[in-house]
């Protein structure tokens, strides 16, 4: 070995790129898409009132902010011209990756504010900013909590479709036991006990038994319905005075914060289960990127067999992630029963379940990704429900539409490739 | 010097010392179904030492070692660690028994940092925090230890992949492992990579850990083993001695005597059959990996295309054939322009193809042999959309017979056939047809020897007959056996197209994306013939070194140290 070598690659060079099919026709669509939202904001500058009224203030609030006016033809105008530009940018492809993100999200809040003035202007009320702000958190709350439930699941490589099912298990579960005892942090204990139980058979039938776990999660989320309903119904109903009248949550103001004007009563005067779905965030992203159990968990989600060689217990983890986002799924079924009603209600979760999964996946399995979606989500949910009582001009079936419409928007600049944990859905074979 | 001998030689056991540091596996019998994958191996592994365990593929060698790792129990026999029986129930209490593996298959997490594979399962930190700091520390130090360089915050997926077995490596050793495995580590690397690793075995040896290398390559096994042990179908046959040669170790492998070349004539070149011009591959997530190639394969001889795994070979063998687009570039046989035709066209227009993956590409494995042999031109056995089925079977039967098939009809289903018959269904079927241009992707890979031997011949004589062949093979073995002329690739480019007594040296310095003339220049040997005779030469000097520190052999030290 005399002979000089030419050093030893340690790292592959940058790999040359070019546009593959796929992309170019995801790419051309997303700009398709786009361009149509421009076109369709260009006409309805015809139907555009003079000003589009925005309260920042609800009448209730300490500090009395100014009603924002815009002038309503000029903005809705912008907004539509935002949009062609960024539909023409995509179809061009010139755009280097970053900023065609940054196209995809000026297009799709462009959509937005050009949509929302349109609807305001010229009504009688002012659109009400604050209400359209704090609304959100609250319809996110249960989707973060749900996400967050999602993420750890399907982190470990257990798809969990019946997140529907923990939440609804759960809020049966706080309702009864908030009304039997009229505690609060008793309830939110019976609801995680409810999204364990859940949470507990589908690791039972996905990591033991291997079921396929799509179809597990469908039929724990019949499970889930047809048992509270027929609880329900036999017991509950019955005497509901003393089983369905569980104490609400309500709104615990920051001291100091809580003054802020506009922010404070958005952020600082929620309840109990908005701040705990805040720090739930955080506690899993810790857990999931800080701790040793983390790794493991990402280890048995990528590739089980290499964590098995290097002597961890597989079903193990996996049983304990699908716990402990058990715990989280209980949480966010207890908002629906104590925070919305106060009592269970069948099905009462309406989809919601659904739409968390949605969430985690669009926010490609990170719990900070995953959260903003579900705050997307929540917003434009709860705007279009205060676009209802603005009485626009629009149909309320439309509405109703809205938010998946302005999802599909956002989501298909930013997507781009997403990868889900290599080993999610697959069962393990060896104990 | 050659021991070989008839029977498991599971008696001589009690016989040899039981000393400190031993691990010894005895009469170890592994059954799958009606299988029996082990049957009564005994095995030792001594401080200081490299055991070569020497098999075809199947022969069982994975299983007896995941057996040693916990990862499979065994069915009958035990595991002795300085004379006492133990069990491994899972790969932890293994690794605490201090038994460390390189598996064939990586075992790591492709999203994960090195660092972060490294420490998996034993991690570094306090009350549950992963300290990856300290984690960082500990691969660094490793690393420069046991000079085995690594970024320790590089991603998995980023390395090339002799990077990513140094990688197994360190994290079989971060358990100070005393008994190492490697199981057919070197399946994957460049020959340079080989020697790097054949290095980097024996300073581990010299450190007195106890190394066991499993492999089916014969040539790297001379030059390194302490002793090797042979095995076929589940059973030790023999031990031999580093000197015997490699037709001798072959034959035990295989259980015959087998010719290790390829009978070949010169080729008689004809005409450019096929002309690739800028041929341009990305995948769906745009990487491009066929990077502006220019090839042509003349009537009558073989091109071999040679690389590293994953430098766009299959992607340019399947873009020939156009089961995935090409994004730019011309393709033509016979002058016929192809570029923008569909497979079928391409099949039509004379194109013979042997996929990768035969089990996934090859045939329909629930489907007969009868069948599977019409695959792919069934319009020729139909009239009006009926199948013409005694005319079918009897084309299998011509086949099965010319390619001997071993099945025990042609209405077996091929799934039950084993891999190197699957092989010959699959290259059957192409080659009952007039082909201008044979495309064969690996066509050996998973066979036995005696099978290979033979599709390589019925590949010469297509050759012969003034077909076009185009070989893509990992195996510089195959590639050598084969080839009239070696493109090599290397991220998706081809390096260059060289002669076939081009040396393994040069080849594998190509492979890393070295030009061909600065890999002559760099090389010691450029021919095969000169790195014959300097692997003769290494092991002479290494079986002179053997002799020299006592003969190798059970009952006595190997030349480590000692511990
Ligand atoms: N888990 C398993 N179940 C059934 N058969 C198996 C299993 N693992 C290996 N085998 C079979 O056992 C034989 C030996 O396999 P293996 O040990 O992987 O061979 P080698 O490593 O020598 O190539 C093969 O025929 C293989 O198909
Ligand atoms: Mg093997």
């Amino acid at each position: 070995m005399t002979t000089t070598r030419p050093e030893p690659v340690t790292e592959r060079p940058a790999s040359t790129r070019l546009e593959s099919r796929e992309d170019r026709t995801h790419r051309l669509s997303v700009g398709v898409l786009v361009l149509v939202v421009g076109v369709v904001l260009v006409v309805l500058t015809a139907s555009t009132g003079d000003v589009a009224r925005f309260a920042l203030s609800n009448a209730f609030d300490e500090v009395q902010l100014p009603t924002l006016g815009l002038p309503g033809v000029p903005v809705v105008v912008v907004c539509a011209l935002l949009c062609l530009l960024a539909g023409v940018g995509f179809l061009v492809g010139r755009l280097s990756s970053r900023v065609r993100t940054l196209a995809g999200v000026v297009a799709g809040l462009a959509f937005l504010l050009g949509f929302l003035t349109w609807a305001a202007a010229g009504r009688d009320l002012p659109f009400p900013v604050s209400n359209q702000l704090s609304g959100t958190l609250t319809l996110a709350t249960p989707l973060v909590l749900g996400a967050l439930c999602g993420v750890l699941c399907e982190r470990a490589g257990v798809v969990n479709v019946s997140i529907e099912g923990q939440f609804l298990s759960a809020a049966f579960t706080s309702a009864v036991v908030g009304s039997i005892t009229n505690s609060i942090p008793l309830a939110l204990l019976a609801a995680v006990v409810g999204g364990l139980v859940m949470a507990a058979l589908l690791a039972l039938f996905a990591i033991r038994y291997k079921v396929d776990q799509v179809v597990l999660g469908v039929v724990l989320n019949l499970l889930a319905a047809g048992l509270t309903g027929f609880v329900f119904d036999q017991l509950v109903q019955p005497s509901s005075g003393d089983l369905n009248s569980a104490p609400l949550l309500t709104p615990i103001p920051i001291p100091g914060l809580s003054a802020l004007p506009l922010l404070g009563p958005v952020l600082f005067e929620q309840n109990a289960l908005a701040y705990l779905a805040i720090a739930s965030v955080l506690v899993v992203w810790f857990l999931l990127f800080r701790t040793s159990w983390g790794l493991r968990v990402r280890a048995v989600g990528e590739h089980p067999e290499a964590a098995d060689t290097v002597g961890i217990s597989v079903r193990g983890i996996r049983w304990s992630a699908v716990l402990v986002g058990g715990v989280f799924g209980g949480l966010g079924g207890a908002f629906f029963s104590l925070a919305a009603t106060g009592s269970f209600t069948k099905e009462m979760t309406v989809g919601n379940g659904f739409i968390a999964l949605a969430a985690l996946i669009m926010g490609r399995w990170h719990p900070v990704w995953a959260t903003l979606m579900a705050l997307f989500f929540g917003f434009v949910t709860q705007m279009a429900s205060q676009l209802q009582t603005l009485n626009t001009p629009m149909p309320s079936q439309f509405l109703l539409v809205l938010p998946y419409v302005a999802t599909i928007i956002a989501v298909a600049g930013l997507i781009g490739k997403v990868r889900a944990p290599a080993a999610d859905g697959v069962p393990y074979d060896k104990p | 010097m050659t021991q070989s001998s008839a029977s498991p030689p599971a008696g001589d056991v009690a016989g040899t010392d039981a000393g400190a540091g031993v691990l010894r596996l005895d009469r170890i019998t592994k059954v799958f179904g009606s299988l029996v994958a082990n049957d009564a191996v005994s095995l030792d592994l001594r401080p200081g030492e490299i055991h070569c365990l020497l098999g075809e593929n199947g022969a069982g060698k994975s299983t007896l070692m995941n057996q040693l790792y916990g990862l499979l129990q065994p069915d009958g026999g035990e595991i002795l660690l300085d004379g006492a029986p133990v069990r491994f129930a899972n790969p932890r209490q293994a690794i605490d028994a201090g038994i460390g593996m390189v598996h064939q298959h990586f075992m790591l997490v492709d999203v994960f940092s090195v660092a972060e594979n490294i420490v998996l399962g034993r991690e570094p930190g306090r009350g549950g925090i992963l300290d990856l700091r300290a984690a960082r520390r500990l691969v660094r130090e490793m690393s420069e230890r046991y000079r085995l360089e690594v970024d320790p915050d590089a991603r998995v997926e980023d390395l090339p992949i002799g990077v990513q077995q140094r990688v197994e490596i360190l994290k079989a050793l971060s358990n100070d492992a005393r008994f190492l495995v490697f199981d057919e580590p070197t399946a994957v690397l460049t020959p340079q990579e080989t020697d790097e690793l054949i290095e980097v075995m024996r300073a581990l040896r010299d450190e007195g850990r106890a190394i066991v290398f499993i492999t089916h390559k014969l040539r790297e096994v001379r030059a390194i083993a302490d002793r090797i042990t042979v095995i076929r179908r589940g059973r030790v046959v023999g031990e031999a001695a580093p000197s015997a040669s490699e037709s001798e170790l072959a034959e035990m492998m295989v259980g015959r005597a087998v010719s290790l070349r390829v009978d070949k004539t010169p080729a008689q070149v004809a005409g450019a059959r096929l002309e690739v011009e800028h041929l341009t591959v990305t995948s769906p997530d745009g990487v491009v990996v066929v990077d502006d190639v220019d090839l042509e394969v003349a009537g009558g001889e073989i091109l071999c295309v040679a690389g590293v795994q994953g430098n766009g070979q299959s992607e340019l063998a399947e873009a020939l054939l156009g089961v995935v687009p090409a994004s730019r570039g011309r393709i033509r046989l016979d002058g016929t322009d192809l570029s923008r035709a569909t497979p079928r066209r391409r099949l039509r227009a004379g194109m013979g193809f042997v996929p990768e993956d035969r089990k996934h590409d090859g045939f329909v494995g629930s489907f007969t042999v009868a069948e599977n042999m019409v695959l792919n031109h069934v319009d020729a056995f139909a009239d009006r959309g009926l199948l013409r089925l005694g005319d079918i079977r009897s084309h299998a039967e011509t086949l099965t017979e010319q390619f001997d098939v071993r099945t025990q009809s042609v209405e077996t289903p091929v799934a039950s056939l084993s891999g190197g018959n699957q092989q010959k269904v699959v290259l059957a079927r192409e080659l009952s047809r007039p082909l201008s241009l044979l495309i064969a992707s690996q066509p050996t890979r998973g066979v036995d020897v005696g099978a290979i031997e033979f599709l390589h011949q019925r590949i010469v004589q297509e050759r012969d007959k003034g077909t076009a062949v185009l070989i893509v093979s990992t195996e510089l073995d195959e590639v050598s056996a084969l080839a009239d002329r070696i493109a090599v690739m290397y991220r998706g480019r081809v390096v260059g197209v060289v002669d076939a007594d081009t040396s393994r040296e040069v080849l594998g310095l190509m492979m890393a994306g070295v030009p061909h003339e600065e890999a002559v220049r760099s090389a010691s040997v450029t021919t095969v013939a000169e790195e014959e005779q300097k692997l003769e030469a290494e092991v002479a000097e290494h079986v002179a070194e053997l002799e020299g520190s006592g003969p190798a052999g059970p009952g006595l030290e190997g030349g480590g140290s000692g511990v």
